[in-house]
């Protein structure tokens, strides 16, 4: 059996804007693993209190007739208003927010806090074996602080996932 | 002021403002609220059936066969998931279901109560929509939505949970018109640039073809009217798909019979060739391309689809349409005729010609028997002798399936009720319950086989309480025999488990549920039996004792291309043309 599709493998990420019910993150999750799509990221919030509309934002990839089988899928969910690729526009904006905690003494400290501000991350919490970082940034930006931290004693990550908007004046 | 009313009471309401006739179910502790509210009315019948699946399917053959949406009423529990090869049978082949489940009060949900489970959650994947309703006040806008979310767009099934303590409290009914859907508005105008740009390819076409499916069904009668009114304009050739049968009349002189693994040789053989291909309402689903790499190599495609997901999903395509197919072919009449391209006539009479030479294969064609009955010979002989009848068929799944599409010709749409996506064992015989029950004075036939029709046999006890005299046609070849076929070709004949070693007796079985049972052993009674089962006015289980080993052919092997079919003749070289990457498809 031939690959159906022999495109190259993209990295997309798409805004999904849905109502706000019971069960929408499980419909559009549960169409990734139905179909066999990936996410490598997923994050999702209330945007608009009044209209009860959440604001989902996936990082998947695919090649060009996946992603686009993904965007047709979604689509067609009753509770999704819209959906946008967003790397398709070639607007995109990404930030991601991360909580790093190490644990180290002397020498590790001062070069993590050295580090941290390289980084331009900030001190949430500090004892005096460890600390919490927190940055925002690009995903690749914190992969970064976090295989740089590594060695002077990392000891767990909190990721929220990647959020994204367009840029420019319009609205998706 | 709004009217005030129970949650049970509103169900029946909306059910009656629906416009619904006849609902299909079974009693449970956790409906009961309900069934206590139907029966103090008498505008909604409700068809009692033997077993949850089986309303399920009763539904789609009521819908398939009127165009309205099918109901079903089922308790909480075991009554939800009883359902679910149904519910998942009509979303695969767009047939719209409201099915409404009973829930365990709400105070109970999450606690394991008695017949609970987590209907929505089960349903979820396999329904175009659900909703488990909380609030009373929530209820008659959910069940109206429902109704609209089943039959717009691309129809499908939609379930609504409800749980007991709602069917029992008060709240305040509103009436259809009052429900509009806030994200729900699917698109049936098609882009008109596209349809220019479609209208222009098909102008300039040597070898065009019309692909047409279950998606002219599902538009209405004006899309198969419009179908027609095309192909007359044009003198293209049309092929189908299973679910499409009876758009485009068998009995049309551009007809090329069914396409795909078991279609016919003109049929598949002008999909490859073609350089214009205008697919009408059909998804090219696996059965219909075989090696997807060398479908249809040379065409042009021209998709038109109600769902944007269909298009480009497992073939590209190169102006795709998202419309509904009467709306969009409207268009494409009205450009043709206001445009009248100037088609190469001396092209598409050498198309015509090089398609006689595949018609004359005949690859439809079974050496005939003096002794035993052929199933195709059987299907043959219903057909003729229930011409002019008003007749309806539905089928199991298997090879009479395939021999029913093949030797059964429909001039209509909406004629034909068949299990085509999912491929649901025991669709035909509950199927015929809702098309009878739509269609009370017409000849309703399953042509069954004798193991599928036994997964809900249990249903003709249906048939004969509410006096619908459907018949049951079963090719009884003791075997599951498409399996049989299988594992003949691709398995070495080793018939693991496809044998019936004990089958009951048809004939006593249908006397036992109060039926009539007719059997058929030999070619020369055929015809006499066959009459008799028309003119019996009662339910009929007809044992059709046909040739056991008998394959279904034409055939394209999996993992092969629509101009490597196999025929009936060559049947036996057959094994080594499935390489071992075919074998792994099914």
């Amino acid at each position: 059996m031939p690959p159906r599709d022999t495109g190259p493998v993209e990295r997309h990420t798409l805004s999904i804007l849905v109502d706000n019910e019971p069960g929408v993150l499980g419909r559009v999750v549960g169409l990734f693993s139905g179909r066999g799509y990936n996410i490598e990221s997923l994050t999702v919030s209330e945007t608009e209190h009044e209209s009860h509309v959440s604001r989902i934002t996936i990082v998947t990839s695919g090649t060009p007739m996946v992603v686009e089988q993904i965007v047709a899928q979604l689509g067609r969910l009753v509770p999704v208003h819209r959906v946008v690729d967003l790397a398709a526009e070639g607007k995109l904006l990404e930030r991601e927010l991360a909580m790093v905690k190490m644990r180290g003494k002397g020498e590790h400290r001062v070069e993590a806090l050295r580090l941290a501000d390289a980084f331009r991350a900030r001190v949430i919490d500090a004892t005096v074996e460890s600390f919490v970082f927190e940055l925002t940034g690009k995903p690749d930006k914190i992969d970064q602080f976090i295989a740089i931290l590594l060695p002077l004693g990392v000891v767990e990550v909190s990721r929220t996932g990647v959020a994204a908007i367009a840029r420019g004046p319009d609205a998706m | 002021m709004a009217e005030m009313m129970t949650g049970a009471e509103m169900v029946v309401r909306s059910l009656v403002d629906q416009g619904v006739k006849h609902i299909f179910g079974y009693p449970g502790g956790a409906v009961l609220p309900i069934y206590d509210a139907l029966f103090q009315q008498d505008e909604v019948k409700h068809i009692l059936v033997r077993h949850e699946q089986g309303a399920t399917h009763a539904a789609e053959g009521y819908a398939r066969s009127t165009g309205q949406v099918g109901v079903v009423l089922v308790t909480s529990g075991p009554g939800a998931t009883n359902a679910i090869t149904g519910i998942v049978d009509a979303l695969m082949d767009s047939i719209p279901l409201v099915v409404i489940t009973g829930q365990v009060a709400t105070h109970l949900i999450g606690s394991d109560a008695f017949q609970e489970c987590d209907t929505v959650g089960i349903t979820r994947s396999c329904t175009k929509y659900n909703y488990l309703v909380k609030d009373v006040n929530d209820l008659a806008r959910v069940i109206h939505e429902a109704f609209y979310i089943a039959r717009s767009g691309r129809p499908g099934p939609v379930v609504i949970d409800i749980p007991k303590d709602v069917q029992f409290m008060s709240g305040a009914y509103v009436a259809p018109k009052n429900v509009t859907h806030k994200t729900y508005q699917p698109r049936v105008k098609g882009d008109l640039d596209k349809i220019r740009e479609a209208v222009e390819l098909l102008g300039k076409a040597k070898r065009p073809i019309l692909y047409t499916g279950g998606g002219v069904i599902n538009s209405g009668p004006e899309a198969s009217q419009l179908l027609r009114e095309f192909a007359q304009l044009t003198g293209f050739p049309v092929t189908s798909t299973l679910m499409g049968l009876g758009a485009y009349p068998a009995s049309g002189p551009q007809w090329l019979g069914m396409l795909g693994m078991h279609g016919t040789f003109e049929a598949n053989n002008a999909m490859h060739d073609a350089d214009v291909m205008l697919c009408i309402g059909a998804r090219f689903d696996d059965r219909i391309t075989g090696r997807l790499d060398a479908f249809s190599p040379g065409s042009k495609k021209i998709h038109i689809d109600i769902d944007p997901s269909s298009i480009n999903k497992n073939v590209r395509v190169d102006v795709g349409i998202i419309g509904d197919v009467a709306h969009v072919l409207e268009d494409i009449v009205r450009l043709w005729r206001n445009s009248s391209p100037q088609v190469d006539k001396a092209a598409l009479k050498g198309w015509w010609e090089q398609i006689d030479l595949w018609r004359a294969r005949k690859s439809l064609a079974f050496k005939p028997s003096s002794e035993v009955i052929k199933p195709q010979y059987a299907i043959q002989r219903l057909f003729e002798l229930s011409r002019g009848k008003d007749v309806y068929i539905t089928t199991e799944v298997g090879q009479h399936q395939m021999w029913a599409a093949q030797h059964f010709h429909f001039d209509e749409p909406n004629r034909w009720m068949t299990s085509g996506g999912l491929g649901t064992m025991g669709y035909g015989l509950p199927a015929t319950i809702g098309v009878q029950l739509a269609h009370p004075d017409a000849l309703v036939v399953d042509i069954a086989g004798e193991a599928s029709v036994q997964m809900t046999m249990q249903e003709m006890s249906t048939a004969v309480q509410y006096r619908l005299p459907i018949k049951i046609f079963i090719l009884n070849n003791e075997y599951m025999g498409m399996v049989r076929q299988w594992q003949e070709l691709l398995h070495g004949g080793r018939y693991s488990e496809s044998y019936s070693e004990a089958l009951p007796d048809f004939v006593k079985l249908a006397e036992a549920y109060g039926g009539v049972g007719i059997r058929a052993t030999h070619p020369d009674e055929l015809d006499a039996k066959i009459k008799e089962m028309i003119d019996t006015p009662r339910p009929v289980i007809f044992d059709c004792v046909v040739d056991k080993t008998e394959n279904c052919f034409p055939m394209i092997p999996s993992g092969k291309a629509h101009n490597e079919m196999i025929l009936g003749d060559a049947a036996e070289d057959i094994g080594s043309v499935i390489d071992s990457a075919g074998k792994m498809l099914v």
